[in-house]
This record gives structure tokens, sequence and C-alpha cells, in this order.
């Protein structure tokens, strides 16, 4: 136990079950001393967020529909009763059907993508909107994305172009917010076994895969993810901001795959 | 030790929030267990985490069944 983040407060969004990333970093950030309050989406999630609160410190936890201004509104509220002011923001959530995650990108609906892209990209922008007064001077922002945005990953099609806008996103909400000492930056993790990445086609082949081709051999765990996100939120990462971090086991960085792989 | 079965039941009946009553071998996941999309996906991730197995989606879209997840369950445990 280290208090690398004694006094923080920071906001999780994206926590459903035990297996979610957010659920793995708000872990981390619990772990090193800050106060967490933690955001969900929907009823039927309700009751497992609370257990996970009680278990990270009996924090605030709050409804939030990103895709609902009034929703963005009370979660605004919600902190500034609770915390008054915010030193870390999580966002990871994303959403697209799941014929859009298979097949051909060229036979995605207009609706399908406007639906995907509000939920997994604009919402960075509505939740910095929306948290604009709240965010302390200093303040860490990440966003979790994943190398299918600037990369062909079969099946994350639709996923894939949500998460470059969402990358961009990081890059100009860095630059506006640069001038009060707030960075941001993106969490690119390798495939973890979630609930929701079980949703793109062909998943499982993908975990099989990363532990062939990857510098460390191996897949990455939400843990992982979460000692990445203490560092970013903390001190120690102080002058790094608007990056894509990689944490993937060193995976993005190959460019041909091992000689005893046929 | 609890068999496959009562583990299997224990899991749906915190995970589904149904009687222990209606998890019977023969109950369909969705239709008498009422378990959505999403619900069957967690089904498997718990139980993958309590038996410490892996059962890939192409199989998990397979399990109808209480009894077809233990089936499947037992047949990792088999091969371990």
């Amino acid at each position: 136990m280290s208090a690398l983040l004694n006094g923080k407060r920071a906001l999780v969004t994206g926590v459903a079950n035990r297996w979610s990333i957010a659920t793995g970093i708000a872990r981390a950030l619990h772990e090193h001393g800050a106060r967490i309050a933690l955001a969900y989406q929907g009823e039927r999630v309700k009751d497992e967020v609370a257990k996970l609160a009680a278990e990270l410190g009996g924090g605030p936890v709050i409804e939030c529909d990103v895709s609902n201004d009034a929703s963005l509104g009370a979660l605004r509220e919600g902190i500034a009763k609770e915390f008054g002011s915010l030193d870390v923001l999580v966002h990871s959530i994303a959403y697209a059907n799941k014929e859009d995650l298979a097949g051909k990108v060229f036979d995605t609906s207009r609706s399908g993508f406007a639906l995907a892209l509000d939920v997994s990209s604009y919402s960075l922008i509505a939740l910095v909107s929306a948290l604009r007064d709240q965010f302390a001077d200093g303040a860490s922002i990440m966003a979790m994305t994943y190398l299918g945005a600037t990369r062909i990953v079969p099946n994350y099609n639709l996923m894939g172009i949500a998460k470059a806008a969402l990358e961009s996103a990081v890059r100009y909400l860095a630059f506006d917010l640069g001038d009060r000492g707030i960075r941001v930056n993106a969490i690119s993790a390798g495939p973890i076994k979630t609930a929701s990445a079980r949703q793109v086609g062909g998943f499982s082949r993908i975990l099989e895969v990363v532990p062939k081709l990857a510098p460390l051999r191996r897949n990455v765990s939400a843990e992982d993810v979460g000692k990445t996100a203490v560092y970013l939120a903390s001190d120690l990462a102080s002058a790094v901001t608007g990056d894509v971090h990689f944490v993937d086991a060193g995976f993005h960085a190959m460019g041909m795959y091992p000689p005893d792989l046929a | 030790m609890a068999t496959t079965f009562e583990k299997v039941k224990k899991i749906i009946v915190e995970q589904l929030g149904v009687d222990e009553a209606e998890v019977t071998s023969e109950a369909s996941i969705t239709d008498d267990l009422g378990a959505d999309s999403l619900d069957q996906v967690e089904l498997v991730m718990a139980f993958e985490t309590e038996f410490n197995i892996d059962i890939p989606d192409e199989e998990a879209e397979k399990i109808k069944t209480v009894g077809d997840a233990v089936k499947r369950i037992d047949e990792s445990a088999a091969t371990t």
C-alpha cells in the first residue's frame, strides 16, 4: 500500500461488474490511497456496482447515462456535493451494436455509427464539459482505447473507428485543459476478457494470438492497466499529456511474426 | 464437496436472482431463467472464474440449459 494518491478524489466510469477494466483501475487507485466515486449506467448493474463500491472504501455511487445531458448534469451535482473538486477522471465507456462488431464495416448503419460514436467517443467530451468546473488544477483524465483505433483488427470494426475519434479527442482536450495543468491521456490496453470484449466477433482467438506475438509473451490483465492508471493519475506523470500509452505486453511494437510462429 | 451442479446452481441464483427450485438440469437459461445476452456472457465468465477454466465464445453459445453448462464444465475438469 503506497500513498501515491493520498487525498486524491477519483471518478471512475464504466464499472459494470468484477471483470470490468474500470473495476481493476478503481481497485488500483484505491489501493494507492485515492477516494473513489463510481459512475454506472443502467439499473441492471446497480447492485453489483454498489457491492464493488463498498469494497473500495464505500465512496459515492452515481448513475449516469452519458448520452443524456440531464444525467451528466446530475453527475456533476453529485460530484460537487460528495467530493467538491475532482483530481482524477477515468473514462471506460464504449458501446456498439453487436452486428457492428463483426462482418463488413461497409454494412454499418448510420444509426449504429451515431450510437457507437456518441457513447464511445463523444462521451469523453461530454464528461469533460459537464465536469469542467469540478476539475482541480493539475487533475488527470484518462480514457481507455485499443490498438484497433489505428490498425486493422478484424471484427473490431466500428469500435476501432470510435476509438480513433476518442484518441483524437484526448489530444484536443489535452490542449484545451493544458493551461490549467490538467493532463489528458489514453491507455491502449491489450485485449482483456470482459463481458464487453466478448461482444467482439472471434474474441477468444484474439486472446490466443497475443501471447504468441507480444514481446512479453502474455496477455495483460485489468490489474496491469490499473497500475498504469495509478502512474497517470499521480504526480509521477506530471509532464505526460496528449499521449496514447500502451499497456499491451508490447504487442503494438511488433512488425513481423516471430520466427517460431508459422 | 459440492457437485458441479450445486455450484452452478449457486452461481445462477446469485447472477440471475432466480429461485433455487427453478434451476433444474433441463431449465433453459434464457427461456426459463430469463437471462438476456449480457447475463449469458456474465454467467459464462462466472463459471470460468469459479472453475478456473476457459469456455471460448463458440462453445459458450452452445450452452442452452443448466445441464449443458454442467456438462461443459465437467469436460474441462476432465481434461486438466
